[in-house]
């Protein structure tokens, strides 16, 4: 009886020491995630700066009406959903043909070093990646104009200001960010494939190709679906960066360039639309989230070991 | 076996040029960086200018204090950020790992949740304005969205789960050592691995970040490099479009010239670049355990 009832207090202080131990994290959680869930409702009031979230008036739908009438709703939700979708198939293409011919090369040297240096481009912040894709692009003093262009025989284009090369520019961009890093997480899946099937492979006469095709790629299988799949359950947001430092934030671009993300941030901070913009943001995290539970029960389904949940 | 050589080679010639993509980029910038400003005006940024000079870095040795200034700011953010965020987040996922704590199963949906579905930025933005009032103070730049993110708490828990047998606690336990006790003595030095691979990536997190200083900074005192670059940025645009519409925020910072913009730049990825080959081996390492989720 004494023992188990010492062993019941020490349980209880020993759950409570650790909810103690947990009790930072879940204050900051319910602070920085929590409670703006609630504030949701925003999107249903006409929001004004003086009387606050709890003051202002309600609206019912009328932010939404607003939004789904206007161009806005259907551009953004257009490159948000096309842009994504250029980055699934070219991006895991590029990243699966890079991570193949690293792990045909096997252990030699320069393999790091390509690794290394193709991941680069992943480590710098998109303002500085601004810099860059500016020092090609401006109009006075970029490579492309004063060099490229002035090579060809071609005058200069105010690049700021043509639409038209943009999905090219941040599908390039893109990729050159992101190869490397999606690259190593198809290197790791590849070095985990069973070594005596090549061989096996490899005594029936098949060639380096044919390796590939009927060996590397069926094995990956798995990985690329459900790298795929969650992509596709992240399809409604974007990466803001790409879309705004890139572009310079320029107003001639956004047919080509405004993303939900990109909209929601010029709604609040420089149209002060607040109401709008909490309609644009409850419209993405409503549907970003049905996506992530429809795409995770399929993953579920193919292998529960890699779902979320 | 000459079959596989030519594959050998094409893949070889094949990977050296995406590398040489990859770095042309960069490299523009540095050259652009080390080019005569007046040689950048006739030519424009080359990668063989006619010119070089250190100028632009001279002249940033002698205008530097905002650039020190916002230097400070991003080393302090950084510094202060990971270390108390890569506490934060190792406490909240010790509990989660151990099997006999009561509320394991509450507090991994509490936090998982949060990778599912977020209220979006403008509630936050109004919360952390309205109420918390947190806008131009230092700690609008390391609290909001990076210091603790459920994806490296269940990186962290998974750790623990995978790599601390439950028999070292229980022995602990029977010695009579406090929760508390165990977690600093024994649970810390273990998890250290994972929590290298974790404050790796929110120190570049926070050292490139722009996105905490767009909403809540306009004091040019708490710039940051990014914002810094930002704002030089921002500035040439208005004045391309010659109006003032343009201009972001109040705080307005001098036009440099065509070189010392990019020498700007430059520093701002030099910490990176100087800590890349130490850190490259586990960074690699770090990104394949979060590709499986530990």
């Amino acid at each position: 009886m004494v023992m188990t009832k010492k062993t019941g207090n020490r349980r209880r202080l020993s759950n409570l020491s650790l909810t103690l131990l947990a009790l930072p994290g879940i204050v900051y959680l319910l602070i920085n995630n929590y409670i703006p869930m609630f504030g949701i409702f925003l999107a249903f009031k006409k929001y004004n700066h003086v009387k606050g979230i709890f003051k202002s008036d309600w609206c019912g739908f009328e932010n939404f009406k607003f939004l789904f009438k206007t161009k806005d709703a259907w551009i953004m939700t257009r490159n948000t959903i096309l842009y994504n979708f250029a980055f699934i198939v070219i991006g895991t293409i590029m990243a699966i043909s890079v991570a193949i011919m690293m792990a045909e090369l096997g252990k030699r040297k320069r393999v790091k070093y390509y690794q290394a240096l193709l991941l680069l481009p992943n480590l710098l912040s998109w303002v500085v990646i601004g810099f860059i894709v500016y020092a090609f692009l401006n109009a006075d003093t970029g490579f492309v104009n004063k060099t490229v262009l002035k090579a060809l025989g071609i005058s200069p284009i105010s690049w700021y200001m043509t639409p038209k090369p943009w999905p090219a520019i941040i599908i390039i961009v893109y990729i050159w960010k992101n190869i490397g890093y999606q690259s190593i997480v198809f290197m790791s899946s590849i070095a985990g494939i069973d070594p005596t099937l090549y061989e096996a492979a490899a005594i029936d006469g098949a060639s380096k190709l044919k390796q590939i095709f009927k060996v590397t790629i069926p094995m990956l299988k798995p990985t690329i679906v459900i790298i795929v799949l969650m992509s596709i359950g992240r399809i409604f947001y974007s990466d803001f960066g790409l879309f705004y430092q890139v572009p310079q934030n320029s107003g001639a671009l956004f047919s080509v360039t405004q993303t939900i993300d990109t909209y929601v941030y010029r709604g609040l901070m420089q149209l002060n639309d607040v109401g709008m913009s909490a309609a644009a943001g409850l419209y993405q995290s409503l549907v970003g989230f049905i996506l992530v539970l429809i795409t995770n029960s399929i993953v579920r389904r193919i292998d529960s070991e890699n779902a979320l949940f | 076996m000459l079959e596989s050589k030519t594959f050998n080679t094409v893949a070889t010639v094949i990977l050296t040029i995406l590398v040489c993509l990859a770095m042309l980029p960069i490299l523009l910038i540095v050259i652009a960086s080390f080019t005569e400003e007046t040689v950048l005006i006739r030519n424009g940024y080359s990668f063989i200018p006619e010119a070089l000079s250190v100028d632009a870095y001279y002249y940033m040795v002698k205008q530097g204090t905002m650039i020190l200034r916002s230097y400070g700011v991003s080393l302090f953010v950084t510094i202060v950020g990971t270390c108390l965020g890569v506490l934060i987040t190792t406490m909240l996922a010790y509990p989660m790992s151990r099997k006999n704590y009561k509320y394991r199963n509450i507090l991994s949906f509490f936090v998982f949740f949060t990778m599912l579905f977020s209220g979006g930025i403008v509630p936050a933005y109004i919360m952390w304005t309205r109420y918390i009032h947190i806008k131009n103070t230092i700690w609008a730049l390391i609290i909001p969205n990076y210091l603790v993110q459920a994806f490296n708490v269940i990186l962290v828990k998974n750790y623990m789960q995978n790599n601390i047998p439950a028999s070292v606690i229980e022995a602990a336990q029977i010695d009579g050592a406090p929760e508390f006790t165990i977690f600093v003595k024994i649970i810390m030095p273990m998890s250290v691995p994972v929590v290298a691979t974790i404050s790796l990536f929110s120190a570049i997190a926070y050292w490139n970040d722009w996105t905490n200083a767009l909403y809540y900074i306009t004091n040019a005192k708490l710039y940051s490099i990014q914002q810094l670059l930002m704002k030089i940025m921002n500035n040439i645009q208005a004045l391309r479009s010659n109006s003032t519409a343009t201009f972001l925020g109040t705080g307005s910072v001098d036009l440099p010239g065509n070189s010392v913009r990019m020498a700007m730049a430059v520093i701002g990825i030099l910490p990176i670049v100087i800590v890349y080959p130490f850190i490259q081996k586990y960074l690699v390492k770090g990104i394949v355990v979060g590709a499986v989720k530990g």
